[in-house]
């Protein structure tokens, strides 16, 4: 987990979103334990109560569960609840920026279409 | 009340006026950060709220009751500060034997585990230890005494970063295993931003900021883009300084944006707590 303290970001949106990241990436798996408040306060010097107020957001989320007197833990279906939350997101997240980037660009919608090809054909040698 | 009430709180020194009239109220099982520029009056008035100096104005309760020279009130605070009471022979583990004689609930375990992690000598005089090693010892002092009430004076003076880095993480384990008050004044405001709960600023002898972190940050914004944009947007709003260079500028807004349109060239981003600290107790200068 990585915090960056200079954004913009509240840190409590911080904490919920790494976590997030990490069951993402398969850093945390489904059923897993997640590290406790404490710990994670500890390791980045941040308030107890913030820590706990990320993790209740995930709770509400449904993305972790809370056992009693054991911790929290990635619930199941989590990880394909991320994923479909983030394909949601995908198209005013990132097209809506790259197009109008583009058209400030004066980048044609031919040339860019031709741009997404050559990025697909980029990650097709990178796997 | 429960918690500690901070009342209309002057000194003067000579002509002087150091606190001018502070009133603020600390809960209980909360960590607040408390700061100001040197000479401010903070070291002053952590000194009062102890009953080790006493106020020209203005009284101390703590629960409801007033704490001068009353040795139980007092008994639930513990001020760790610069100044050495020591005496000059004292060893470390003779130190911790007092204080554990005069605060009920002293964690002589979790001080000795402390200075095993630590690296501080228990068997070495006091007077003999570095600037460093002798902050260390009154940080342990200060996890372990079991009180309700914690003032931290520049806690991390002389410290290493390691150490630094250390101190904050046991502070926050002892919180989260024990939840006390703690309240740190220190210069090093990055470090302690993500910590503290609860943000009290002094400038000149007088409160200006009492709120949530969380709730300070919401409404502290950078304005940047070309001067003359930038002054046009920030236009009519609690400006409370500016950076320049050549023509392009950064206005640091204290407050509300309202709805007004953002030109397009002008960017806005979040102030973090030091950058509005330097802004809002630079004596209303501009940085320019």
């Amino acid at each position: 987990m990585q915090f960056n303290f200079n954004s913009t970001e509240p840190i409590y949106l911080q904490v919920a979103r790494q976590i997030e990241d990490a069951i993402f990436t398969g850093g945390f798996h489904e059923g897993e334990q997640v590290p406790s408040t404490t710990e994670i306060s500890r390791e980045f010097h941040i308030n107890p109560a913030t820590v706990l107020k990320g993790m209740n957001l995930l709770v509400s989320q449904g993305l972790i569960e809370k056992h009693r007197g054991v911790g929290m833990f990635v619930s199941k279906g989590a990880h394909g609840q991320i994923i479909q939350a983030r394909q949601q997101d995908f198209y005013e997240k990132y097209v809506i920026k790259v197009v109008t980037e583009a058209v400030k660009l004066d980048i044609s919608k031919e040339e860019l279409n031709r741009l997404i090809e050559q990025g697909y054909q980029y990650e097709g040698n990178r796997s | 009340m429960k918690g500690i009430e901070v009342k209309q709180i002057t000194k003067r020194y000579g002509k002087k006026v150091i606190l001018n009239g502070i009133g603020f109220e600390l809960e209980p099982n909360k960590i607040y950060g408390l700061l100001g520029r040197n000479g401010a009056g903070k070291s002053t008035l952590l000194n009062i709220m102890t009953d080790r100096v006493s106020a020209d104005d203005g009284e101390i309760r703590l629960d409801g009751v007033d704490i001068q020279d009353n040795d139980q009130q007092l008994g639930n605070m513990y001020l760790m500060s610069e100044v050495d009471l020591y005496p000059k022979a004292a060893k470390v583990s003779q130190i911790f034997k007092w204080t554990a004689q005069l605060y009920n609930g002293f964690d002589m375990e979790l001080a000795m585990k402390l200075a095993q992690k630590f690296d501080l000598d228990v068997k070495a005089q006091f007077s003999k230890l570095s600037t460093g090693y002798r902050t260390i010892m009154k940080l342990i002092i200060a996890l372990s005494v079991q009180v309700e009430f914690i003032f931290l004076d520049e806690p991390v003076l002389g410290l290493d970063a390691n150490h630094r880095d250390l101190f904050y993480k046991e502070l926050v384990q002892s919180y989260s295993d024990n939840p006390r008050t703690f309240v740190i004044s220190t210069h090093l405001i990055e470090e302690v931003a993500q910590l503290i709960e609860h943000v009290l600023v002094i400038d000149q002898g007088r409160l200006i900021i009492d709120d949530e972190t969380e709730d300070i940050l919401k409404n502290a914004y950078m304005i940047s883009g070309a001067e003359e944009e930038v002054d046009q947007y920030v236009d009519g709003l609690n400006v409370i300084g500016s950076d320049k260079l050549a023509s392009l500028k950064a206005s640091y807004v204290f407050g509300e944006l309202d709805n007004r349109v953002i030109p397009d060239r002008v960017s806005i981003d979040k102030m973090d707590l030091q950058t509005l600290f330097i802004n809002l107790t630079n004596g209303g200068q501009n940085n320019e």
